[in-house]
């Protein structure tokens, strides 16, 4: 058996610049919790079936437990530290307060980045099982069940589902309360 | 995980020639095989990511059809227009499996080279005759609602996972393939290895093998009216229970000019039903003909228990989806006139 070697890997994280050497064993959710500290980002299943992790790498949604930090290099992370501040949430996070998106919480960083991204995901068009002749050309034109199905890879044990999908309808159609909104704020923060 | 060391080759030829140190394995993106390695199931000395390679475009294939790089994320492939239009099956097949955390980053030739599910094979302490040849199979007389009702043996009753495979058997692709001996062309149906008497062996790749590209045919009708049919324990989410990739193409008139079915769910190998393709070649595409072809793919099947249901269930899911393909076949004649 061969010793594990360091390999060197340079990686931006919510828009910051950082270099280092890790045993290739490393996952991107563990670089993230256990060498950045950035402890937004949930470990539930470490095995890529609850959503807990998901992260944008290179603005793509992503386990990010299932991604061995090393081979991030050249890439750029976005977590949920990267999306809003306490002091000034994104227009989803708001939202997901406002329709009682998450309860104990413990997956809603996971599923802000998930509806985060498909959002874009549905501005490009992108086709989900349940329409592929026919994709929605923005997230204000998905039906909850379009809704259910792009989020199906997050799950929450409290059952806050149909607090999620207000919430996602509320920014997608521009109702959400907040200005923020306009500002585009809810794009991810590598687009 | 066992310890294990990491290189990131650049070129396919450093990615052949990184295969030549024991115990390499490639990884792609990791989806399958970073699970496997935490659980103990794979431990590799060192892991070459092929993520960096520049095999991540569609393009026109020399005959006509599509040439779909190794590296091609499942939503890319999905995603494409042209696979949309013209491989309808392939790109439902891919939308079914997984979610789309897991189909941004799983890759083509990752996805056909998954593991199976089974689950005494992805926990180490059982005995497994594909995980460690000769220690037995607990899933022929334990929990096998999962597994297969066909082309199994008294070694291995394991499934494929794929749902793409599926729709890939049924469209005639081929596998590119880059060894140390040169480049090989493999037709899909013949890639993955039926179990016999050493289910450890799962396809025709050699060790030092690196896929590079699979290529589609030039479209047809078949491939154009075409579905991929999902039943599942859940509606979204889930690994098939049995699953059918099914494309019609009719005559002028309203014969079954071509067909295609293949089975996911049921075999070791995504199951192309040839057989039952014959049948029903120049026939008139009814409801009996549909139920019939179902049938004669299921003469033969074993049940273990558990998975006797799929006996039942594989010939209703192949009528319904040769159904689906009807009506897109209809369709297309009707716009057609
Ligand atoms: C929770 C969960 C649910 C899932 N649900 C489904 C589902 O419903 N349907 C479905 O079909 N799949 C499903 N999957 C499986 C998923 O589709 C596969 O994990 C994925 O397609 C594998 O692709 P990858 O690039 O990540 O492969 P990796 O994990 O990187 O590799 C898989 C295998 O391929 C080999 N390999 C990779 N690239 C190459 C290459 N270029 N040449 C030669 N060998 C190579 C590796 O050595 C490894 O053995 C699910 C996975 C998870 C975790
Ligand atoms: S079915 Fe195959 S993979 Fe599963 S326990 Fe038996 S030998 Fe192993
Ligand atoms: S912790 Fe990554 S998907 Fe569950
Ligand atoms: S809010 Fe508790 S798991 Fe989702």
């Amino acid at each position: 058996m061969s010793d594990p070697r360091t390999v060197g890997v340079s990686v931006t994280v919510n828009g910051e610049a950082h270099r280092l050497d890790l045993d290739p064993r490393v996952s991107l959710l563990d670089l993230l919790r256990l060498h950045l500290d950035l402890t937004g980002s949930k470990k539930g299943c470490n095995q890529g079936a609850c959503g807990a992790c998901t992260v944008l790498l290179d603005g793509e949604r992503v386990n990010a437990c299932l991604v061995l930090a090393v081979s991030c290099d050249g890439q750029e992370v976005t977590t949920i530290e990267g999306i809003g501040t306490p002091e000034a949430l994104a227009p989803i996070q708001d939202a997901f307060i406002e329709h009682d998106g998450f309860q104990c919480g413990y997956c809603t960083p996971g599923q802000i980045l998930s509806s985060v991204a498909l959002m874009d995901e549905a501005a490009r068009g992108l086709p989900s099982v349940i329409d592929v002749d026919a994709p929605p050309c923005s997230a204000a034109e998905l039906s909850d069940e379009e809704i259910s199905e792009r989020m199906s890879g997050n799950i929450c044990r409290c059952g806050a589902y149909p607090g999620i999908r207000k919430a996602i309808h509320a920014v997608a159609s521009g109702a959400a309360s907040t200005s923020r909104v306009a500002s585009g704020a809810a794009q991810p923060a590598t687009a | 995980m066992t310890p294990f060391s990491y290189s990131r080759p650049t070129s396919v030829a450093d990615a052949v020639a990184a295969l030549a140190e024991p115990g390499a394995r490639l990884m792609g993106g990791g989806t399958n095989f970073v699970d496997l390695m935490r659980k103990g199931v794979e431990a590799p000395d060192h892991v070459v990511d092929v993520h960096g390679l520049p095999l991540g475009t569609i393009g026109e294939a020399s005959g006509g059809g599509l040439r779909i790089g190794a590296l091609v994320s499942n939503t890319a492939l999905a995603s494409d227009e042209r696979v949309r239009r013209d491989y309808r099956m392939l790109s439902e097949a891919l939308l079914s499996g997984a979610t789309q955390q897991l189909r941004n980053r799983a890759t083509t030739a990752g996805n056909v080279l998954q593991r199976t599910r089974c689950t005494y094979f992805m926990e180490p302490e059982y005995p497994c005759n594909k995980r460690e040849p000769g220690s037995g199979c607990p899933a022929k007389t334990g929990f096998n609602r999962i597994h297969a009702i066909l082309g199994e043996s008294e070694h291995c009753i394991a499934t494929h996972p794929s749902d793409m495979c599926v729709a890939m058997a049924a469209l005639d692709a081929t596998v590119h393939v880059t060894g140390s001996q040169g480049d090989r062309e493999i037709p899909f149906v013949d890639f993955h290895l039926l179990p016999g008497d050493s289910p450890e062996a799962e396809t025709v790749l050699r060790a030092d093998d690196v896929i590079t590209a699979i290529t589609l045919p030039e479209a047809s009708g078949a491939s154009r009216n075409s579905v991929y049919v999902k039943v599942r324990d859940r509606q979204s989410y889930a690994f098939a229970l049995v699953s059918v990739a099914a494309g019609i193409e009719l005559d002028a008139s309203g014969q079954i000019a071509d067909v295609r079915i293949a089975l996911g769910g049921v075999a070791h190998k995504p199951w192309r039903a040839s057989g039952a393709e014959g049948l029903l070649r120049g026939s008139a595409p009814t409801e009996d003909a549909f139920r019939e072809a179902g049938e004669a793919i299921v003469a033969d099947a074993n049940g273990y228990g558990h998975n006797d249901f799929k006996i039942t269930l594989a010939p209703r899911t192949v009528a319904l989806a040769l159904n689906k393909a009807l009506g897109l076949a209809q369709r297309a004649t009707g716009d057609a006139r």
